[in-house]
């Protein structure tokens, strides 16, 4: 990719998958799908302190249909599963997904009858984030993350899923 | 308060008096002093209504229902329990009634307490017992095609999973994420 032009404005210029890559990346809306305790820690990373929009997923949208990458912060149950699919299932294509915190990723500590032993057992997720709950840094570098993926095509919506797990990264 | 207020043994005495009209008895109270009175299940509903119309007891609010699995004891495996509070005595109540798991229906208490709706449903999920004359006895924590009753005994500590909702899916289950990125926290550049 490559920026072209002079004093009069510029054009990008690059094989089409990667300008792409490159628009979707930056612009990430995320689907807030808070179930439990660490939406609390989503919602600080969406605030001012931690800001969120420096990385281009400011406008966090409450309708499936207008956002990007969906962000399961908290505790999926069995009762809740169907509809968190269906949320998912209703966002438009390419779509990612980020597990926040132990629980979305494997349960986490409850490991008993009414808990989903980890969203992946409905949803595809492409980064798999660490503790309980995440600090809001640990998500961002989920987000980050998340954009080198899309980047370089390593995601389950370009047919190449290479699932990460991030801490707060170093 | 205190001109409509009965004391402890006065209550304790209309107690067994409508336990024995029951074919019921009193049983050793609870630690914090809760009289506990075990009727037959047929008889419960009757029982709960007499304590909440007697005019020394006045066992208007049904607090609670909830159960006891006695899996694998020589006894009924169920005990349906039953919670009640009187505002004027300020006392509660415990009522307790037994089921056996071949046949485990208790009679609803919705048409005199419809409070219970709820909570019998819960007993119904967690448990699978039935009540005879809930309107509504759906499931209300899990999911509505689950299979299993998670608080019975023989039910495994890490759960069993509703194959239902895979299926609804159409088999999206995933694969785990072994062989995926080493969980490493010190490295985020892991895409
Ligand atoms: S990982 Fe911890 S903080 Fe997050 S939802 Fe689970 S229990 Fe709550």
């Amino acid at each position: 990719m490559a920026f072209e032009g002079g004093e009069d404005g510029f054009a990008v210029t690059g094989p089409l998958d990667q300008l792409l890559a490159w628009a979707r990346k930056n612009s990430l809306w995320p689907m807030p799908l808070g179930l439990s305790c660490c939406a609390i820690e989503m919602m600080s990373t969406i605030g001012p302190r931690f800001d969120i929009s420096r990385f281009g997923a400011e406008v966090a949208r409450f309708s499936p249909r207008q956002s990007d990458v969906m962000i399961v912060a908290g505790t999926l149950t069995w009762k809740m599963a169907s509809v968190a699919r269906r949320i998912y299932d209703q966002m438009p294509n390419p779509k990612y997904v980020i597990s926040m915190g132990v629980c979305a990723s494997s349960g986490g500590l409850y490991r008993n009858y009414a808990v989903v032993p980890g969203v992946d057992r409905l949803i595809p997720v492409d980064v798999y984030t660490m503790g309980c709950p995440p600090r809001p840094d640990t998500l961002l570098n989920a987000l980050l993350t998340l954009q080198k993926k899309i980047d370089k095509g390593n995601t389950h919506a370009s047919g190449n899923p290479r699932p990460a797990v991030v801490g707060l990264g170093g | 308060m205190s001109d409509t207020a009965t004391t402890t043994s006065a209550i304790e005495d209309a107690l067994a008096a409508h336990a024995a009209a029951f074919s019921g008895s009193m049983q050793p109270k609870t630690q914090d002093g809760i009289p506990v009175v075990r009727v037959p299940r047929d008889q419960v509903i009757g029982f709960l209504v007499a304590a909440r119309d007697d005019a020394k007891l006045r066992f208007r609010l049904l607090l609670d229902v909830t159960a006891l699995d006695h899996y694998g004891q020589p006894r009924d495996r169920f005990d349906v329990v039953y919670h009640c509070y009187s505002f004027e005595s300020r006392t509660r109540l415990r009522v307790k009634t037994s089921c056996p798991e071949r046949d485990a229906v208790v009679p609803s208490a919705v048409p005199e307490f419809p409070t219970a709706g709820f909570l019998e449903r819960e007993v119904f999920d967690m448990f699978g017992i039935r009540f005879d004359g809930n309107p509504d006895l759906r499931r209300i924590l899990m999911p509505e095609d689950y299979e299993h009753f998670p608080l019975r005994k023989d039910f495994p500590l890490e759960g069993i999973e509703p194959e239902k909702v895979y299926r609804k899916h159409g088999g999206v289950m995933m694969p785990r994420a072994t062989g995926a990125e080493p969980i490493n926290g010190a490295r985020s550049d892991t895409p």
